[in-house]
């Protein structure tokens, strides 16, 4: 599915990324953890696309394509989704229409013509069901005045009515309580196939608890100093960031 | 009566000669300038009764005495009123033969609007035959108005059809002293619009002008006037989609609007004429006096998407005169490239418990200048007068600007005014968002934009809406790079 080899990205000319490998298959959830500022925005950012990050050496490939021929849209249409940190607030576009223009948006750059109002109705309907969504949340303002809580599900609602390849979970763990972080990983799961791939990028291995790891890595300073199974994040629970910045 | 056959050969010969010699449709067209002289031909042209004419020669004389204001937040080389002809013959030669000697740009433009190959034919001067459609529409659409009593005509035909009423009301709201340009137009508008609702009768459809875009035109000193009788309602559209390039340099149009008792006139307006090339050359003045007086519990609703334009200057007000009355202001302006736009409103509160609202939304993109300019003033005799203004604007770029004036002046203690201005830039973060979704920039910005119109789009009739959210995308094209 994904393919990075020795990818180093700058921000504002600084070296951020240091070289990093991944290999992430179709089937498979991959957890990224690391502390404050080893880099892990700044590769979800890379692979989504993002002009302020620049890749200065090594690649990316999806499913076999480079992704540094393509913009940000096109990776969105070759499946692409990242679940934002911090969604931004348009004020006056209703979470309906938006996902509506993203849906066929995606459809138009695979050929396809827009999706009948029925079907996206009934598509909506089943995946706010899904997520426990109310429908009155759906025609609000995408983001202006959600809750911390409301924003990160609001992104997994998009997850699931964009159907991604390759999902990116930044963050999407923190400002949930156990209650909402429990929908939105169920809501992973039950989207989770062999035909796609889940990255979660996340300081704590709470998250962890409900999405499992096939692998987990650990980043740092630029670079992924750790790789293993699921019981490295438990590890890392118990042990804390330090010793990892040992092997660095 | 039967020709006969000198008539007929007669006939013939003036039909080839039309075609053949450009001179004789040019010799309809008055000579450059403006003098009483030009003023009394006018009148004379149009047929109009003596008061009219003498009505045009007074606004003459006090309009040579006034200067051209210059007070708005816009730079302009002012047009030189001598340079322009004050009549030309309304019959023109097609400028086109075909689509194809049609600016593709323009056509490119009138396909993304989703206008049909006919109209597109017409509103960029090609020859048409006959558009059958627009022709039985216009028809079946008098009978209706007609079995209510409505008058709808040019305003030419109802100074000879209805001169009580013209009489009566025209220059009741916007005298020809009041300003430069109402002075202006007052003794020189040549096409406009006439409307008349008669008491309790709720005009059966939307008035548009687009319906009688062959006898009107877009004039360059059009004149407007609708009189709602008591209890009745109308609502107005005034505009057409298209943005037809028309290269004159000034337009000075007038637009009165009258409610009487327990009437209401809702009026909409889609301005998308030519804004100047992408270095600010060329495009049109639009120096614009439009007013309505509302009378007891009647209510006014101005609705404005300004698009176009080089240089814009229009505040739609209302006179709140009767008790009750409330007046509503909802606007877009958008400006792109080196437009410049100052527009907002003036609510006139002077009866008791008047309302008025006032939702201003600014555009600004490339390098040009979008100014909201509102007063509100409540008079001594206006008890429990109520306003709310909220003025927002949207900045695309670091070149642009956008700015506020808000003016009020409240001379009863009892009034309650309430005034909220934002200010907010479409984020580098918003259109990232956008892209990461699938969605592309071009398209990202008309989401950002529409969200950010919405509550005046919302005021817009349906059709009218749906082409003013096209029209939005259109003139922001290109707008972030």
């Amino acid at each position: 599915m994904l393919t990075i080899e020795n990818l180093h990205a700058q921000v504002e000319g600084k070296d951020i990324l240091k070289g990093i490998d991944l290999d992430v298959k179709a089937g498979e959830v991959h957890a990224i953890m690391g502390p404050n500022g080893s880099g892990k925005s700044t590769l979800s950012l890379a692979i989504a696309g993002n002009e302020d990050y620049e890749v200065t050496k090594g690649k990316m490939l999806l499913k076999g394509t480079d992704l540094a021929e393509l913009n940000t849209e096109e990776r969105a249409h070759l499946g692409v989704f990242l679940s934002f940190q911090y969604p931004v607030e348009i004020p006056g576009v209703t979470v309906t229409n938006f996902i509506k223009t993203a849906i066929n948006a995606h459809r138009k750059a695979n050929g396809l013509k827009d999706m009948p109002a029925s079907e996206l109705l009934k598509k909506i309907r089943d995946t706010a069901k899904l997520l426990e969504i109310d429908s009155k949340f759906l025609s609000r303002s995408l983001n202006e005045g959600f809750s911390g809580g409301e924003k990160k599900r609001n992104e997994i609602f998009q997850m699931a009515m964009l159907e991604p390849s390759l999902a990116i979970l930044d963050e999407t763990d923190s400002g949930l309580d156990i209650d909402a972080l429990k929908i939105v990983a169920n809501g992973v799961n039950k989207l989770k196939s062999k035909d796609n791939a889940v990255i979660i990028i996340t300081h704590y291995q709470r998250l962890l608890e409900y999405i499992v790891p096939d692998f987990v890595h650990v980043l740092f300073d630029g670079r992924i100093v750790k790789s293993g199974t699921k019981e490295l994040a438990h590890e890392l629970e118990a042990k804390g960031y330090d010793w990892i910045k040992e092997l660095a | 009566m039967p020709y006969t056959e000198e008539e007929l050969k007669k006939e013939l010969e003036t039909k080839e000669y039309e075609y053949g010699f450009y001179t004789d449709i040019e010799s309809d067209t008055f000579p450059i300038g403006l003098n009483e002289d030009i003023v009394r031909r006018i009148s004379e042209k149009k047929e109009e009764p003596e008061w009219m004419t003498q009505w045009r020669l007074d606004a003459y004389e006090s309009w040579v005495k006034m200067e051209e204001p210059d007070w708005a937040n816009v730079k302009y080389k002012k047009p030189d009123l001598q340079a322009i002809s004050y009549y030309s013959a309304p019959k023109k030669k097609p400028k086109y033969e075909s689509l194809d000697q049609v600016d593709p740009e323009l056509l490119e433009t009138f396909n993304k609007l989703g206008i049909s190959i006919d109209e597109q034919k017409k509103l960029s001067g090609v020859a048409v035959d006959i558009v059958i459609d627009s022709v039985s529409v216009a028809t079946t659409f008098k009978d209706t108005l007609a079995k209510k009593g409505i008058i709808f005509c040019p305003i030419s035909e109802a100074i000879k059809e209805h001169p009580e009423l013209v009489k009566k009301y025209i220059g009741s709201v916007i005298p020809p002293k009041d300003n430069y340009y109402a002075g202006l137009n007052s003794a020189v508008f040549t096409d406009g619009s006439f409307c008349y609702i008669p008491k309790g009768v709720r005009c059966p459809m939307e008035l548009s002008t687009y319906f009688r875009i062959n006898q009107a035109g877009t004039g360059q000193f059009e004149r407007t006037l609708v009189i709602a009788d008591e209890g009745s309602y109308v609502s107005y559209l005034e505009g057409c989609t298209a943005p037809s390039r028309d290269e004159n340099q000034l337009h000075a149009a007038v637009v009165e609007l009258i409610a009487l008792d327990d009437a209401e006139i809702k009026y909409s307006t889609v301005q998308n004429w030519y804004p100047g090339n992408k270095e600010g050359k060329g495009g049109v003045f639009n120096f614009v006096t439009k007013r309505g007086i509302c009378h007891n519990r009647s209510k006014i609703s101005w609705t404005q998407v300004e698009t176009g334009s080089a240089v814009t200057w229009k505040y739609p007000s209302c006179i709140l005169k009767g008790d009750h009355s409330i007046g509503e202001f909802y606007s877009i302006a958008v400006t792109n490239n080196f437009q410049q736009a100052d527009t907002g409103t003036k609510m006139i509160h002077l009866g008791e418990n008047t309302r008025s609202t006032i939702i201003s939304k600014g555009i600004s993109a490339g390098q040009s200048q979008n100014s909201y300019r509102g007063l509100v003033k409540v008079g001594a005799r206006a008890k429990n007068a109520r306003n709310f203004s909220q003025c927002d604007s949207l900045l695309m770029g670091n070149d642009c600007g956008a700015h506020t004036f808000p003016y009020i002046e409240a001379k009863s203690n009892s009034a309650q005014i309430e005034h909220e201005a934002t200010t907010s830039k479409i984020g580098e973060e918003q259109i990232f968002y956008c892209n990461q979704r699938g969605i592309d920039t071009e398209k990202a910005i008309a989401l950002i934009v529409n969200g950010f119109s919405k509550e005046v789009l919302n005021k817009l009739p349906m059709e009218f809406a749906v082409e003013a959210q096209k029209l939005l995308e259109i003139s922001l094209e290109g707008s972030v790079g």
